[in-house]
């Protein structure tokens, strides 16, 4: 078999790295006026942001900060809906807001296609993705997953109070993303290393989380030679045979996507499962009946992705403009709150509420427009699994200590650590 | 009753063929198609309404006939 001579030298080097791109002075510490200050790194934020974002759709519904060099922060549905469909005037060449910003020579493809990228690559660069990731496809992968929601819970072991965070909700979505991609189970441990530095951290120094990075891109380095010498039937095969506009992929681009596929997998399932579990321990009506009436999952798990919608996503402004009376600059950050899109009184009924039998429920959880999740039907999956799986053997339960619940801090929002008190 | 897709509109997130199978389904890419050339047969209106209501997009038309 030939060697495929993309992957035979570092592709970092080939690219020269070291990426330029600006960085900007790091600002923490406590926030005085969410409207001119607001960031989503504090712990109040990452305690309970909701009514923060009330607040703020109500007295100042694009709110301004100029931490991380300059961003805003729009808190209403219509807001976030019309930046999410404008990609003529908002790029998505970073969605990670944070102290860097990498060169505007990186549109249209960025670091990591197609979440990264803007038309019109992105669309050929998601159109790869698509077929691995319809409902049929997924549907695959739901024996795996059910029998490993069995297994976590016999690990339990009769043990009455358990952290439902590190012991449940983490490993499922680890576990099946990287069966897709082909690594080994028992590398979870590192993913949950690889996510946190991505999406934690990141008011970091930009040179330790490009250290922190490399990490990263070598694992996957190491998997891709594995798969050039031992080719299988997995998503990371596919993508170093994958070819656009006739040539097989950049080797930037298959790294690029693998890494998507492994970050942007587990903390967000992850944090949707734990969430769910986290409201059903403190609303002990909404446990009872969903554990009595099965047949209103699916229905309540779009509620919980409303209300609990883990993720949060950034775009940069491309040009100076005003925009709905906000005077952006370029190279602004927008802060895209799909959880507080989720909240808006204009858009839903009973916003604040958690109405697990809600029947129209149009809500942003997995983006709008042409950033659509991949993964939405596989997360759907998931949710679904877990949930059952766990209101099945465990349909009583509550919080052991509402003080030790942890969030965590950032763009992924979802409990780290949730100790039940199971029976 | 008969309800119709905006390709161009739709992105895919599947809530139509979630909701209401007998009226949606999926093609190779997990975007959404009407089955039955979009005919709603009488008793499946509210499905019908439903999908419509859900879409995160917009896509799905309604079209009442006289
Ligand atoms: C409950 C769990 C999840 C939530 C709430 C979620 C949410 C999102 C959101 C809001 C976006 C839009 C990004 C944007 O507008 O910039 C997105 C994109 C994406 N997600 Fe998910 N996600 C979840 C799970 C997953 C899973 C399990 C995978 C696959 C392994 C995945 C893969 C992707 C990919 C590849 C994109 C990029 C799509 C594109 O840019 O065209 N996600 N996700
Ligand atoms: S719910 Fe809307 S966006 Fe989703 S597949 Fe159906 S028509 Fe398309």
């Amino acid at each position: 078999m030939a060697v495929d001579e993309r992957f035979a030298r570092d592709f970092r080097e080939a690219r020269g790295d070291e990426p330029e791109g600006t960085r900007n002075e790091i600002v923490t510490g406590p926030v005085a006026d969410w409207a001119t200050d607001f960031s989503h790194t504090e712990p109040e934020w990452a305690a309970d942001p909701y009514p923060i974002q009330d607040d703020l759709r109500q007295r100042c519904p694009i709110a301004h900060t100029p931490r991380f060099g300059g961003g805003w922060l729009p808190t209403r549905y219509a807001d976030v809906a019309a930046i999410a469909y404008d990609t003529e005037r908002f790029s998505s060449r970073s969605i990670i807001m944070s102290n860097f910003r990498p060169p505007r020579d990186v549109a249209p493809i960025g670091g990591s296609p197609p979440i990264s990228s803007d038309p019109p690559f992105h669309h050929d660069a998601r159109k790869l993705l698509l077929p691995a990731f319809t409902k049929k496809a997924v549907a695959r992968q739901e024996p795996a997953t059910r029998a490993l929601c069995h297994s976590l819970i016999d690990a339990f072991d009769g043990q009455g109070v358990v952290d439902a965070a590190r012991d449940y909700a983490q490993h499922i979505p680890m576990r099946v993303i990287a069966g897709m991609l082909g690594f080994p189970p028992a590398d979870g441990p590192q993913f949950r290393q690889f996510v946190e530095n991505t999406l934690e951290g990141i008011n970091l120094p930009p040179d330790e989380r490009i250290t922190r990075m490399s990490a990263l891109f070598d694992y996957l380095l190491a998997q891709i030679h594995d798969h050039i010498d031992n080719p299988r039937e997995d998503l990371t095969t596919f993508l170093i045979n994958a070819e656009l506009y006739g040539r097989k992929l950049e080797p930037s681009h298959v790294a690029g996507t693998m890494a998507l596929l492994l970050i942007a997998g587990i903390d967000t399932t992850w944090s949707a499962i734990g969430a769910s579990l986290w409201h059903l321990a403190r609303v002990p009506a909404d446990r009872e009946r969903l554990a009595a009436e099965p047949a209103l999952l699916p229905t309540a798990l779009e509620e919980f992705l409303r209300a609990y919608a883990p993720v949060t996503m950034a775009r940069l402004v491309k040009q100076d403009m005003q925009w709905h009376g906000a005077d952006m600059k370029a190279d602004d950050w927008i802060l895209l709150s799909f959880p507080a899109a989720n909240r808006d009184p204009a858009q839903f009924e009973r916003a604040a509420e958690v109405v697990i039998d809600r029947q129209v429920n149009r809500h942003a959880a997995f983006g709008l427009g042409i950033h659509r999740c991949v993964g939405s039907h596989l997360a759907r999956m998931e949710l679904r699994v877990a949930l059952d799986v766990w209101l099945s053997r465990i349909p009583a339960f509550t919080l052991a200590d509402p003080s030790m619940v942890t969030w965590s801090t950032g763009q992924i929002r979802g409990p780290r650590t949730l100790p039940l008190r199971l029976g | 009753m008969k309800i119709q897709i905006d390709s161009e509109v739709c992105q895919g997130h599947g809530r139509c063929y979630d909701l209401a199978p007998s009226l949606f389904g999926d093609d190779d890419e997990g975007y959404g198609k009407v089955l039955r050339a979009g005919v709603v047969p009488p008793g499946e209106e509210q499905n019908a309404r439903l999908a419509v209501a859900n879409c995160p997009e917009r896509a799905i038309e309604l079209i009442e006939e006289t």
